[in-house]
């Protein structure tokens, strides 16, 4: 049997895993605060931009967000896969598409920064 | 002793007279400390000696009465009837052929543990008189937990990834790899990663985690399946990116 080549895939999936699990649930809530209008001073307007403009923040920025959505991909792929659709061809196209939208975007918007 | 009349609702299967599986209801009168195993026991018994299943130990070590009970893979033995209703289902093991009633066909499952080598190969080759491979606690503790398993298959039968795609060397076999694999004394992991890094052994693996939901005996092969792809990952990247490496 030949050794897969599945690890490059499955590298940044664990990846986005990791940060998923970790960072993705601080965000949520402490956009939600920012919803709520309790915005601490270091997560103000200014400083974020600030972060966003420094080329490390935007890698910083970048990594995060494309490791997520190609994490959610994946993983909805292979669910999609579990719960019995057969059409994975089809789900991968959709799931990917949308991931790398997402991933086009997020440069897009950085790089305008 | 209180008692309780159980409606046994056994999946029935003779391949020289039935075109296809049918149930057939016993109503057996069981203890409440009995588990489904004496209650099939029980209709063996009294009721009907042409039932099949297979069965030994009686007390979760031998592996050999994995059937679905209520839909969900069990340990007949280990599956007592207080937890039920007075209704019980009981079934084959999921996603493995029927051989007659209750018995699977496994010659898929040993074929594919034996693919993995699930045994030491030493590292060296060292003659009786120069002692015994000496292993410290925290190394035994290691692979321990992946040592308990017993081949009942409930992880093959909870696995929906198993059941798709029949090829996958699935969770039992890569747990066991991966025991030997981590054992201090040991030397073939190569050998294994033939088997275990190719596309139908630990890649087919989507953790869904329900192998070491129903696993009788805490092996938690879906934490042993996440640890076997970091480490072929790892292997993966050594191997492409830094070819010069000697492992």
């Amino acid at each position: 049997m030949a050794k897969s080549n599945k690890p490059i895939f499955w590298g940044p999936f664990a990846a986005g895993g990791t940060i998923t699990a970790f960072v993705t649930p601080v965000l949520v809530l402490l956009t939600l605060f920012a919803a709520l209008g309790f915005v601490p001073s270091l997560l103000t307007y200014e400083h974020l931009h600030a972060f966003a403009a420094n080329w490390l923040g935007k890698l910083v920025i970048f990594g995060v967000i494309l490791l997520s959505l190609w994490h959610a991909a994946h993983r909805l792929r292979v669910t999609v896969h579990d719960l019995g659709v057969r059409a994975d061809g089809m789900v991968a196209i959709v799931v990917y598409f949308i991931a790398s939208l997402g991933t086009v975007a997020t440069l897009f918007y950085l790089l305008r920064i | 002793m209180s008692e309780r009349q159980i409606q046994l609702e056994v999946l029935r299967y003779n391949p020289e007279t039935d075109s296809e599986p049918r149930f057939q209801t016993y109503s057996v009168p069981c203890l409440n400390e009995w588990v489904v195993l004496d209650a099939l026991n029980y209709v063996k018994d009294n009721l009907d000696t042409t039932l099949s299943y297979r069965w030994s130990c009686h007390m979760a070590v031998c592996g050999s009465c994995g059937m679905m009970v209520n839909g969900e893979p069990k340990l007949a033995c280990k599956a007592f009837i207080h937890e039920y209703g007075d209704q019980i289902r009981v079934e084959p093991l999921a996603n493995f052929p029927i051989e007659r009633d209750l018995v699977t066909v496994v010659e898929d499952f040993i074929a594919k543990l034996a693919s993995v080598k699930p045994y030491l190969i030493p590292k060296e080759d060292k003659p009786v008189s120069a002692g015994e491979f000496k292993q410290t606690p925290a190394q035994l503790l290691t692979f321990k937990q992946y040592t308990l398993c017993i081949n009942c298959m409930l992880c093959y039968a909870a696995c929906p990834q198993y059941g798709l795609v029949p090829e996958f060397i699935g969770p039992a076999a890569i747990a066991l790899a991966h025991r030997y694999n981590q054992d201090s004394r040991d030397g073939g992991r190569d050998e294994r990663q033939e088997v275990i890094a190719s596309h139908e052994g630990v890649w087919e693996c989507s953790f869904v985690g329900a192998c070491s939901e129903v696993c009788p005996k805490h092996v938690d092969p879906a934490g042993a399946l996440q640890q076997v792809k970091v480490a072929s990952t790892i292997d993966w990247y050594k191997e492409h990116l830094m070819p010069w490496v000697k492992k």
